[in-house]
């Protein structure tokens, strides 16, 4: 399993162009929108909170975890079962469920990159609070990757070609990242539109992160959503997916 | 002594049958080849064999293990250079070999596997640089690595240029003499025929037939024809009246002479008796083509 992982994360710092830009634009984002004078100022919309305070950030780490979960991780997953990589372990005696380990703890892990350097970069540079509730910032952090990555799983099982992948995965994060309140915030949605939102995983994946960076604890219903979006997820691609 | 038992093995895919009768046994040391044309199940009879396929029906036996029951056991003991299975494009030479040689309890030393199958040079390439030739002889690297006491090898040399072809062909009687037994996917006539202890022909789905590739030519009558230019006038009559020759027909200059045994030697004798030389001398056999096109009425190829 070490060389598994070992292999993979090289293979993944060859490609590093997707890295930078998985890593880069979320936090090229922050400090460009961060620069802003009207979002670094408090707004009553968002019962005082400054947009720079919870908003861009939790969103700035949504968008990491969403891009490696509907593009990297598909395509990554969907070209090596393309190329036959799945087959030919397949005729190992290595469980080939490895592999798949492998990939997620390599995406959660780059996710984790991103967002410390979200956070460290955002506090120095912008005066972003580091998050208050810091432990609990970690688990929700923790468990929504989790989930949206079960969820790229189940791209990878359904995409039926590698260059199909990342046009799926798009159609699947862009409406994700809407309901998530990456362009309205949630406070000023309407109130169906943040139903909708609750149950998204994505959307209680943000907010949770908003209140933990602001010393809160998350809603019970969030954390329960993403726990749920994590096992019905991880349940459909364990039955969907295909090795060749 | 057996190392690979298939007897009666049948297998459908939703829309067609791809293995509808296949048997066959392979002995300790062999090269087996299965020969057919594209279709006729040699892939999904190799794949039930690698235990990949569950078959529909029959019985598969790999070292007295049946794939079904104990996938990890196969996996020791058979290695898979499979159709269409590739290596992450960045991923080095050293890398593949060291990554897969980690997924087995004893690995050959990979170092040396390297040079075996002559990359020794190409240890820090990545797979995407590689030739088609080179990507083959890794493939077989990978298929070894777990010291295999089977390694099943699938359309091998499809896509190589001859020389590259003749060099892996000489790698695998390399692999055969180090004690591995090989069982070999090919449409290749000429591929079989060399390299082949026994083949089986499959087409449809079947077995048509099992045997070395001089006995199936063989089976099939194994004309010869001599084609040559004489110097000297000469009787038809002359040669009819040996046991070996059964036609002589002639095209303006050249006579073509068709027979069996040991035609060559008592056609040129008699020539030479009768002071006749023949020129432009080229002697054609029945190949393993001749044989399949006999047997199932098709061309192999």
């Amino acid at each position: 399993m070490r060389k598994i992982l070992l292999v993979e994360t090289k293979l993944h710092l060859r490609q590093w162009p997707t890295m930078v830009f998985t890593i880069g634009l979320p936090l090229a984002l922050l400090l460009a929108l961060g620069s802003i004078p009207d979002l670094s100022a408090p707004d009553p919309a968002m019962g005082g909170q400054r947009f720079i305070d919870t908003q861009l950030p939790a969103q700035m780490t949504l968008l990491a975890v969403l891009t490696l979960a509907c593009t990297v991780l598909p395509a990554v997953l969907v070209t090596y079962r393309e190329q036959g990589v799945l087959r030919r372990m397949s005729t190992t005696p290595v469980p080939r469920g490895r592999l798949l380990a492998a990939q997620l703890i390599i995406n959660l892990a780059i996710g984790t990159v991103s967002v410390v350097l979200l956070v460290v970069v955002g506090n120095l540079v912008r005066g972003v609070a580091i998050p208050k509730q810091l432990p609990g910032f970690a688990l929700v952090f923790l468990l929504g990757s989790a989930a949206l990555l079960a969820l790229g799983l189940v791209i990878a099982s359904v995409a039926p070609s590698g260059k199909s992948a990342p046009g799926i995965g798009s159609v699947v994060m862009f409406p994700l990242m809407f309901v998530a309140g990456m362009w309205i915030p949630r406070e000023v949605m309407p109130d169906a539109l943040r139903v909708v939102s609750d149950y998204s995983v994505a959307g209680p994946f943000a907010q949770a992160l908003r209140d933990t960076w602001a010393g809160h604890a998350p809603q019970p219903l969030h954390l329960v959503v993403m726990a749920a979006g994590l096992l019905v997820f991880g349940g459909i691609a364990i039955r969907l997916f295909r090795w060749e | 002594m057996k190392v690979i038992e298939v007897r009666n093995v049948h297998k459908r895919y939703p829309n067609h049958v791809a293995v509808d009768d296949v048997s066959f046994e392979v002995s300790d040391g062999e090269i087996f080849g299965i020969l057919g044309p594209n279709g006729a199940g040699k892939t999904t009879t190799v794949e039930c064999v690698a235990g990949l396929r569950t078959p529909d029906r029959g019985t598969v036996r790999v070292a007295g293990i049946d794939p079904q029951q104990d996938r990890d056991a196969l996996r020791r003991v058979l290695g898979a250079q499979l159709q269409s299975a590739a290596l992450p494009d960045k991923l080095k030479v050293w890398e593949a070999l060291d990554l897969y040689a980690s997924f087995y309890p004893d690995p050959a030393d990979w170092s040396e596997l390297i040079e075996r199958v002559g990359l020794g040079g190409k240890r820090e390439e990545r797979f995407g640089e590689l030739s088609g030739g080179q990507r083959q002889r890794l493939s077989i690297a990978l298929a070894l690595v777990g010291r295999p006491r089977v390694a099943v090898l699938d359309e091998l040399t499809t896509g190589l240029d001859p020389q590259a072809r003749r060099d892996t062909w000489q790698l695998i009687e390399q692999v055969r003499d180090s004690g591995v037994t090989i069982v070999l996917v090919t449409h290749f006539m000429e591929e079989a025929e060399r390299l082949c202890d026994r083949v089986a022909l499959i087409d449809a789905g079947r077995v048509v037939a099992t045997d070395t590739p001089a006995g199936l030519i063989a089976q099939v009558g194994g004309a010869q024809r001599l084609r040559f230019r004489p110097t000297a006038p000469f009787s038809d009559d002359l040669l009819l009246a040996l046991p070996e020759v059964s036609e002589v027909a002639r095209s303006g200059e050249q006579v073509v002479v068709t027979g069996t045994g040991d035609l060559a030697t008592s056609v040129m004798l008699t020539l030479a008796r009768h002071e006749v030389v023949p020129a432009d001398l080229r002697i054609e056999q029945a190949t393993l083509d001749d044989a399949f096109l006999a047997l199932t009425g098709r061309k192999l190829s």
